[in-house]
C-alpha cells in the first residue's frame, strides 16, 4: 500500500496561521490516510491471496505473492460438487433481479398512494409502514416457514421474491415517499386538470421523475439479494437451486483442507459484482444511504 | 429534519406524509370523488396491504401462538402454556445467548457508532478528497454482510495470520481469535465496526445542514473547539445521531450470517458466538422445535421494542429538533 509520507515541515518557518494550517492539512490526510488504509486492507488482502499457493494464505503476510499463481481460479472451473458455479451465479442473478422488479413496482405504487392520493386510513398505514422498518424480521421467521412449508413452496424461490412483490420491505417504500413529496405539485395538478387518472400522472410523470429513487432502491435490492444469507438458507435445500452465498458454504464443507485457494478465489468472484455495481453507482447508493436519515 | 423514526416521534399517532392542504382533492370536493379517491388509493396500496396481512401481521399473530405451542412443523399444535417459556429461561444455552448477544450489541454499537462520528467530524472538515474518503469508507457497509467477507474474517483472524501476529509482535499471545472462545466474539465486533461507514454517511449529510452562522457567532464569542462541538454540533446533530443509535442498535441484536459463517456454522467454539438467532435458528430449524424458537423470537421483539421505547423515551431529554423549516 502507498502512503505518502508527509514531510516534516522543517522548512524555514512561515507565519504562524499559515504553520498551522498546513499542520491541520496534515493531521487531516494522515488520519483520513490511516483509516482508508485499516478500511481497505481485507478488500485489498483477499485481491491477493487469491493469486497465492493454499498453504501461503493464512500464514505469508505478503500483500501481493512475489509469485502469483492462477490455480485457485482455474480450480472453479470444475465447479463445487459437480455443479459449475455459473449455476450458483444465475440462481443469484435470478434472485437479484427478481428482487429489484419486485421492489421497483410495488414500492412505487405505495409510495405513490401515500404522496399522492388521500385516501380514508392513510396516515394509519403510514405509521404500520415505518413500524415495520423497526420490527425484526425473526418474528416472521418461524410462521412464514410453517406457512410456506404448508402451501409446499419450500425449495422455490417464491418464499425469497413474494415479499419483495409485496412492498414489504418499508425502507425503499419510505425512500420513494421521500423523492416523491418534493416532486413539483403543479405538475401532477395539471395533468390532473387534463382528465388524466392516477395511474396515468403515476406511470407517466412521476415515475420517470423519481428515476434518482429507482436506481438507489434498484441497487440496493440488488446488492441485498445478492448478499442475502439466512433466507437461501432456510429455504433452499437443493445443490442446484443454491445461490453463491450457499455454494460457498457447500465448497467450505467439502474442501476447506484440500483447496483453501479455491474458497478465497471464489469469495472474490463474489464479490465483484457487488463491488462493480459501488464503482458505477456509488453517488447513488451515498445519497440514498444520506437521505434515509436526513431531509423531510 | 425528519427521518422515518422522527416522523414516528413528533408525531407518534398521525405520521402525514404531507400537510393536509396539499392534497389533490379539496376537502370540500363531492362524495363522488373522494370515493374515487379512496377506491385509487386501496388499488394502489393493494400490494403492500395484502403483504402486511399475510407477511408480517398474519405471521405475528401465528408466531404469539406458536409461542405458547409445543409445536414440531408437522403434527398440530399442543398448547402448552407458559412452558416454553420457563424452559428458556432455565435453559443455559439460552441464557448463554442473551449474553453474548448483549456483549456484542454494547461494545459494538457504541464503537461503531464513535468511529462513524469520529471519522465524519473529520471528513467534513475538508475540502479536498471528502467525496473519495467518504466513498470508501462506505464500501465496507455493502459487502460487510457477504458470506465473502465472513469467510475473508476468518482468514485474517486466525492463528499465525495477520491479526495474530501484530499481536505476538506486541508480546500479546492468544493463538488467532477465530479458535479462542474469549476472543471470537470480538472478531464479529472488529466486523461490525469495520462497517462504520453507513451511520458515517448519515452523520455527514447531518452535519452538512448545520447552519455555518452558528459556529461563527460562537468563534466570535471565544468558545473553543471542544465547547463548538459539544454546544453546537451534538445538539444539531442529535436527530441523527438518535436515528443512528435506533437503528444500528435494533440491527445489530438480529446479527446472524456473520456469527454463523466467521464460527463455521456452529456458533462456537463453545457457544462463544452463540448470537440469539444463532439459538433461534438451531432451535427452530435444526430442532423443529417452532413453539419454543416462536418464544425465543418474542422475547427478542420484547428486547427490542423496550429498547426502542427507552430511547424514544430518553429522546426528549436530549434530541433536539429543530421547529418545521419547510
Amino acid at each position: 500500500m502507498t502512503t505518502t509520507t508527509p514531510t516534516p515541515t522543517s522548512a524555514p518557518r512561515k507565519p504562524l496561521a499559515l504553520g498551522r494550517r498546513r499542520a491541520g492539512s496534515l493531521a487531516w490526510h494522515t488520519g483520513s490516510l490511516l483509516v482508508l488504509a485499516v478500511v481497505l486492507y481485507p478488500v485489498v488482502w483477499v485481491i491477493g491471496a487469491s493469486f497465492k499457493p493454499s498453504k501461503d494464505i493464512i500464514n505469508s503476510l505478503e500483500l501481493f505473492p512475489a509469485e502469483p499463481v492462477l490455480d485457485n481460479f482455474k480450480g472453479l472451473a470444475d465447479g463445487i460438487a459437480d455443479i459449475p458455479i455459473s449455476t450458483f451465479f444465475s440462481n443469484s442473478l435470478f434472485y437479484a433481479l427478481g428482487s429489484v422488479v419486485g421492489i421497483l413496482a410495488s414500492c412505487s405504487l405505495a409510495a405513490y398512494a401515500f404522496s399522492k392520493i388521500r385516501f380514508a386510513g392513510r396516515n394509519l398505514m403510514f405509521t404500520l409502514m415505518i413500524g415495520t422498518l423497526l420490527l425484526p424480521y425473526h418474528v416472521l421467521l418461524i410462521p412464514q416457514y410453517v406457512m410456506f412449508q404448508k402451501l409446499e413452496l419450500v425449495n422455490t424461490y417464491t418464499p425469497l421474491l413474494i415479499g419483495k412483490y409485496l412492498a414489504t420491505e418499508a425502507f425503499f417504500v419510505f425512500l420513494m415517499v421521500q423523492f416523491m413529496r418534493n416532486l413539483p405539485r403543479e405538475l401532477d395538478e395539471a395533468a390532473r386538470l387534463d382528465g388524466c387518472g392516477h395511474f396515468r400522472i403515476y406511470w407517466s410523470i412521476v415515475l420517470p421523475l423519481c428515476r434518482p429513487a429507482l436506481i438507489t432502491s434498484a441497487i440496493f435490492t440488488f446488492i441485498n439479494a445478492w448478499n442475502d444469507f439466512m433466507g437461501p438458507l432456510i429455504y433452499l435445500n437443493e445443490p442446484g437451486k443454491y445461490t453463491v452465498s450457499l455454494g460457498m458454504m457447500m465448497f467450505r464443507d467439502q474442501e476447506t483442507v484440500s483447496n483453501y485457494g479455491g474458497l478465497i478465489a471464489m469469495s472474490l468472484v463474489a464479490l465483484l459484482p457487488v463491488l462493480l455495481f459501488f464503482l458505477a453507482f456509488q453517488r447513488y447508493l451515498i445519497d440514498g444511504m444520506a437521505t434515509s436519515g436526513l431531509k423531510g | 429534519m425528519g427521518t422515518a423514526v422522527s416522523t414516528l416521534v413528533k408525531n407518534p399517532k398521525h405520521a402525514p406524509p404531507d400537510t393536509p392542504e396539499k392534497g389533490l382533492t379539496a376537502p370540500t370536493a363531492p362524495r363522488g370523488a373522494r370515493r374515487r379517491e379512496n377506491f385509487a388509493g386501496y388499488l394502489f396500496m393493494s400490494p403492500w396491504i395484502a403483504g402486511f396481512v399475510l407477511l408480517t401481521a398474519g405471521p405475528m399473530i401465528a408466531s404469539l401462538y406458536f409461542a405458547f405451542t409445543d409445536y414440531n412443523l408437522f403434527d398440530t399444535p399442543k398448547w402448552v402454556g407458559l412452558d416454553n417459556f420457563t424452559r428458556m429461561f432455565e435453559d443455559p444455552r439460552w441464557q448463554k445467548s442473551v449474553e453474548v448477544t448483549a456483549k456484542y450489541v454494547v461494545i459494538g454499537t457504541p464503537l461503531k457508532l464513535l468511529l462513524a462520528l469520529g471519522v465524519a467530524l473529520l471528513l467534513a472538515q475538508s475540502r479536498r478528497g471528502q467525496g473519495f474518503y467518504r466513498a470508501a469508507f462506505y464500501a465496507p457497509s455493502l459487502i460487510g454482510a457477504s458470506v465473502s467477507v465472513a469467510f475473508v474474517w476468518r482468514a485474517l483472524f486466525s492463528d499465525g495470520a495477520i491479526v495474530d501476529r501484530t499481536q505476538s509482535y506486541l508480546g500479546w499471545e492468544v493463538g488467532g481469535w477465530v479458535g479462542n472462545p474469549d476472543w471470537i466474539l470480538y472478531c464479529l465486533v472488529a466486523l461490525t465496526v469495520w462497517q462504520f461507514g453507513a451511520p458515517m454517511v448519515i452523520f455527514l449529510a447531518g452535519l452538512k445542514q448545520v447552519p455555518r452562522e452558528l459556529y461563527e457567532a460562537a468563534e466570535v464569542d471565544g468558545a473553543g473547539p471542544l465547547r463548538r462541538f459539544w454546544s453546537i454540533t451534538l445538539p444539531m446533530i442529535s436527530p441523527v445521531l438518535f436515528f443512528n443509535v435506533l437503528l444500528e442498535t435494533i440491527h445489530s441484536f438480529q446479527i446472524f450470517g456473520s456469527a454463523y459463517v466467521v464460527s463455521n456454522t456452529f456458533c462456537g467454539p463453545a457457544d462463544s458466538t452463540l448470537v440469539y438467532t444463532c439459538y433461534l435458528y438451531q432451535k427452530g430449524f435444526k430442532e423443529a422445535q417452532m413453539g419454543f424458537a416462536s418464544a425465543m423470537a418474542w422475547m427478542l421483539l420484547l428486547a427490542v421494542a423496550l429498547v426502542t421505547a427507552v430511547l424514544f423515551w430518553s429522546q426528549k431529554k436530549w434530541v433536539h429538533y429543530e421547529e418545521a423549516t419547510r
